[in-house]
């Protein structure tokens, strides 16, 4: 039974719910007891609220019980990545700078979740300040690849791409600055979308990157994803850059799946030279299935995409120098004297904290943001990366003539071993070409699983982009794909992965 | 109540040592000629400019950890730089992905965090406001 509930679909659990066939306490013990087996092994949970989870729960089937019309998602447990603030449940973003800090309040992503009555499982773990591709800049150590545990799940968001693919919950959030919530989907098997900039409120997020930052829906099913997408986002005044207008019909979109007609450009930059062999054939296919179920191919090519790598990594750092400052050991989160200073001044205290309490990759990247913004060499730096930003947007628009939707594979590569780049941050930032620059330019992606690689057997991801506020054509592309690819499989992909609760006996916590 | 006015941060003496966004005050800052002759050429950043650096975004990097970041940072900065190759002559800066208007609400009182709500995460506190180390400097 336990089993056969962890590895429903969300939309299934829904269903089930409404009828009374199940309880949603059922539901969230069944995927807090996979917890308790599997996550000494996998750690995607920094917190998991097991009360607070089962608490909401019993409220949803009371509720229910007594004949109150809910929301569909109501009971469907989900896990929450720890850069969203959670009231009265720690949100450490993945930084020793945040430990043991408890939110005042709730983003308007959990508050949409909250009046939603989906439990909320626990908080995922993440690369610090969400700066990484593979969660081991994380302060609490990396989570695993539940594919194959020697390997990275992906990041930031490695800890909502392991939770989902380890089965500890159907459900979860990501936030994607330039590919955190794509690249772990691509990297273990799940689905994951980066909705239009604008279309998810950002109010409540520990902010990365302002201008690139956006929440989105992770899922193992690209019609779960977009039910949740659709319960994160709308527009909210606490956010300046929301957009006032109606989500667009998404839910709708991947239940239809029809690609009729549809033109499908691929980016002859963000394919071949530089992609592994197994991601490439994957991508391929994944191509002629779309052709087949009646979509027309066209190629286009966005030349500036291959500054897109440089461009984000002066624009973020950048963005990320200014808003780090906040963390002044004044307010909140840590605050560590100067062991070497008699009656420190606040300048001095907040030097110490900020050196005790940042990892090594987000100074690296304030000081590199501090550096592009300097005087001297602003407009060398940072005023040329806002310049090429204005290209690669402008290819955009002028591929989105040519083409409905445009697909490149997710990431170059599968999972790579942990610890085999952690000490070149310039071979970790090519994991996020792909993805980046769709960031740049505000425009929607998703990632959803193209297969195994031949030649190592992990996951391959395939991207699909849209238009500003098309974020729908992702869905009925995804879903036409994934259709077929579950019918050319026999079963889901993550249905081959290997069992966990073997693997993780001995480890659990 | 009498605590309640605004508090955004200790004074980092921004007008004496900072002149750069790294702490959002770039604009308006006298002296980019001098700050820019105090770091050396693209690309070729030293020591001395990683520490400069470093003080500038308040973090007090080991002697471990500068000797470590001037290597990393040189070769983050080579592949940087190449945004410079990009034919931008003639085009125009985007800083956001969409067009950007200033948002105000209406002047309504509603609903905000409690005192010691705002205070529960303070590291250190006193009569109901945020407790700071000093903030002027001995000279």
């Amino acid at each position: 039974m336990t089993n056969e509930i962890i590895t429903s679909s969300a939309a299934d659990l829904a269903a089930r719910l409404a009828a009374g066939e199940i309880s949603s306490v059922e539901v969230t013990q069944a995927h807090l007891d996979r917890t308790s087996a599997v996550d000494g092994a996998v750690h995607s949970y920094l917190h998991v609220d097991f009360d607070g989870a089962l608490a909401t729960a019993r409220e949803i089937d009371t509720r229910r019980a007594a004949g109150e019309q809910l929301h569909p998602l109501a009971g469907v447990p989900i896990a929450v990545k720890d850069v969203m603030t959670t009231k009265g449940l720690p949100t450490t973003c993945g930084s020793r700078i945040l430990q043991g800090w408890i939110p005042p309040y709730d983003s308007t992503v959990v508050a949409h979740l909250k009046a939603a009555g989906m439990p909320i499982l626990g908080k995922t773990n993440m690369d610090e300040f969400a700066m990484g591709s593979s969660t081991e800049h994380s302060a609490y150590g990396p989570s695993h690849n539940p594919w194959d545990l020697e390997r990275i799940p992906g990041g930031s968001g490695g800890g909502s791409s392991s939770v989902l693919a380890s089965f500890q919950a159907p459900l979860a959030t990501g936030t994607d600055t330039g590919g955190s919530i794509r690249q772990p989907a691509a990297v273990t098997g799940t689905v994951g979308t980066k909705p239009t900039y604008g279309g998810v409120s950002r109010y409540g997020l520990v902010a990365l990157a302002s201008s690139l930052d956006q929440a989105g829906p992770c899922a193992r099913t690209v019609l779960d994803t977009a039910m949740l997408h659709e319960v994160m986002a709308g527009y909210d005044p606490m956010d300046s850059t929301s957009i006032d207008e109606p989500v667009p019909a998404i839910v709708e979109a991947a239940r239809r799946a029809d690609v009729t007609g549809l033109r499908i450009g691929i980016v002859k930059e963000l394919t071949g030279e530089g992609f592994q062999a197994g991601v490439q054939q994957r991508f391929d296919e994944s191509v002629q299935h779309l052709v087949d179920a009646g979509a027309e191919i066209v190629e286009v090519s966005c030349p500036s995409f291959t500054y897109a790598l440089a461009t984000y990594y002066l624009i973020l750092p950048s963005e990320a120098s200014s808003n780090l400052a906040k963390f002044d050991a004044m307010r909140y989160g840590l605050r560590v004297p100067p062991e070497d200073i008699d009656d420190p001044s606040a300048e001095q205290v907040m030097a110490a904290t900020r050196d005790a309490g940042f990892g090594d990759e987000v100074k690296r990247r304030i000081i590199l943001g501090t550096y592009a913004l300097s005087s001297g060499y602003y407009d060398a730096y940072y005023g040329s990366a806002q310049k090429v930003r204005r290209l690669i947007s402008d290819e955009f628009t002028a591929a989105f003539e040519k083409a409905n939707v445009l697909v490149s594979p997710t990431a170059p590569t599968t999972a790579f071993k942990l610890g085999d780049k952690l000490d070149d941050p310039m071979a970790m930032y090519l994991n996020d070409i792909a993805t980046i620059p769709a960031n740049l330019a505000g425009i929607p992606g998703m990632s959803l699983p193209s297969g195994l690689a031949p030649e190592d057997g992990l996951p391959v991801g395939f991207q699909i982009l849209a238009p500003a506020m098309q974020d729908q054509r992702l869905y009925a592309v995804g879903a036409a794909l994934e259709a077929r690819l579950l019918h050319a499989w026999g079963a889901p992909l993550l249905a081959s992965a290997p069992d966990l609760t073997a693997v993780a006996k001995g480890t659990s916590r | 109540m009498s605590a309640t006015r605004p508090w955004s941060g200790p004074d980092l003496g921004v007008s004496r040592s900072l002149d750069r966004g790294g702490l959002g005050c770039r604009a308006g800052e006298p002296d980019h000629g001098a700050e820019a002759n105090r770091l050396t050429g693209m690309s070729e950043l030293t020591r001395a400019d990683v520490a400069h650096l470093a003080g500038l975004a308040r973090i007090a990097l080991s002697d471990a950890e500068l000797d470590k970041m001037v290597g990393e940072l040189g070769i983050i900065l080579e592949s940087v730089a190449t945004v410079q190759n990009a034919p931008i002559a003639d085009v125009a800066p985007m800083s956001h992905p969409m067009p950007l208007m200033n948002v105000a609400r209406p002047d309504e009182v509603r609903p905000s965090l409690t005192p010691q709500a705002a205070l529960a995460g303070a590291p250190e506190q006193d009569e109901q406001r945020f407790s700071v180390p000093r903030i002027l400097d001995e000279d």
